[in-house]
């Protein structure tokens, strides 16, 4: 069976999702990311959807699904390189992913992820 | 009933030379040719091959039904005819003229050719009525269809036009946007807009509703959903150019743009935008 690979870089992880995903393969991703993140104890996740040309409710959700989860899990999650097609169907599908940090591709959401980072280490936070 | 029609037809084959002089001499006198738009020599080309197609489709059958087959090709005719009328900016009236001009040298030749019998004037005349007055309303259909046409591709563009997405400055975009949003404009304004976004890389997008007249509730809807798809690409949105009387209306319909920056102009919108990309605009001494 076929995966998506899930690349360590530093503190973070890079997960290119490069084929049409179909549900088994996001259940799949979900599984290994979450162990993934559990191993190696990333601060950080990029998932890069944007070969991405497809999405159905269920892929769009299993999206917002795995950002919560690295969340839960101290990995800060980006989703970067969506697709003009892909934002408009979630949309009106009304899956907005609220709470789920964007970028428009790979370079700017690792410089997001380091400011976070570096923010969070410089100072306790405020909360 | 066969016998007057033939009649129409032999007629029509045996005066065509004269029935066409004296048609273009009446031309000449009507509307249509009157104010110089048309050469003569143009009219009487056009009128030399309305007389060859029509002799031909009534020598092939049918004259009452002219939407049949044999008709065919004085309908493009006509067609072709009426689209250059338009072009030229003759009216409707004008246009139908052309073909309604036939009628009075045409019943001439009828009453001359069938003097000896007063019946067959009668239903010779009535049949080509209905022959021509079929003939002019198809011109008058093609006359508005082409019109029509012209105001769909109008429209065409200007949707394309209604919708620039500019560059305001490096990483920042600008939509002005222009008139009243609708359903379809919206989805091509949203499109564009993402389209841009992905090309150029822009972090911040700025939509103007300087220009925009009224907002309800779909309108404001179709707002939130361009700001949230553009927020899923990874981009920030401003929206800029709010008027007094919109945020007002926007309060009382109880639309929630929380989360939404809106800025009164699209100058504010400018300077946040160039704050929040790092830049620092000073004013030299």
């Amino acid at each position: 069976m076929d995966r998506i690979p899930i690349l360590r870089m530093g503190d973070f992880l890079l997960v290119t999702i490069q084929v049409d995903m179909h549900d088994r393969l996001a259940m799949t991703l979900q599984d290994d990311l979450t162990s993934r993140i559990e191993k190696t104890g990333a601060k950080g996740v990029l998932i890069d959807i944007s070969a991405l040309e497809m999405v159905d409710s269920f892929i769009g959700r299993m999206i917002a699904n795995i950002s919560g989860m690295s969340r839960i899990l101290d990995a800060r999650t980006v989703l970067v390189g969506m697709q003009p097609a892909v934002a408009i169907t979630l949309v009106e599908l009304g899956l907005s992913l609220e709470g789920v940090q964007t970028a428009l591709d790979v370079d700017r959401g690792m410089r997001a992820l380091r400011k976070a980072l570096a923010s969070e280490e410089e100072g306790p936070c405020p909360s | 009933m066969a016998k007057t029609e033939r009649a129409v037809a032999s007629v029509l084959k045996k005066h065509e030379r004269d029935l066409l002089s004296d048609w273009v001499r009446e031309l000449k006198a009507g509307a249509s040719g009157a104010d110089g738009r048309l050469s003569e020599k143009e009219l009487h080309g056009q009128a030399e091959n309305f007389l060859k197609l029509v002799r031909q489709a009534a020598a092939a059958g049918e004259m009452d039904d002219v939407s049949g087959e044999p008709w065919k090709p004085v309908r493009e005719f006509l067609e072709d005819i009426t689209r250059s009328r338009v072009a030229q900016g003759f009216s409707s009236d004008q246009t139908a003229t052309f073909i309604f001009s036939l009628k009075k040298p045409l019943f001439a030749r009828l009453r001359a050719d069938l003097a000896q019998d007063p019946q067959a004037v009668a239903d010779e005349t009535w049949s080509a009525t209905q022959l021509l007055d079929a003939l002019g309303l198809h011109t008058v259909k093609a006359f508005q269809k082409t019109r029509e046409d012209v105001i769909a591709r109008q429209q065409e563009e200007m949707l394309e036009l209604s919708t620039p997405v500019v560059k305001l400055w490096e990483g920042v975009l600008a939509l002005p946007m222009i008139g009243t949003l609708d359903s379809a404009r919206t989805q091509v304004v949203m499109e564009s807009l993402l389209q841009r976004i992905v090309e150029t890389g822009s972090e911040i997008a700025i939509i103007d509703i300087t220009g925009v007249p009224t907002v309800d509730t779909l309108v404001a809807q179709h707002l939130l959903k361009t700001v949230t798809a553009i927020r899923l690409m990874g981009a920030d949105c401003i929206i800029s150019g709010v008027r007094p009387q919109i945020a007002q209306t926007i309060v009382h319909l109880g639309v929630d743009l929380q989360g939404v920056t809106t800025k009164a102009t699209l100058a504010d919108a400018l300077s946040l935008a160039l704050k929040r990309s790092g830049y620092v605009v000073t004013k030299k001494a």
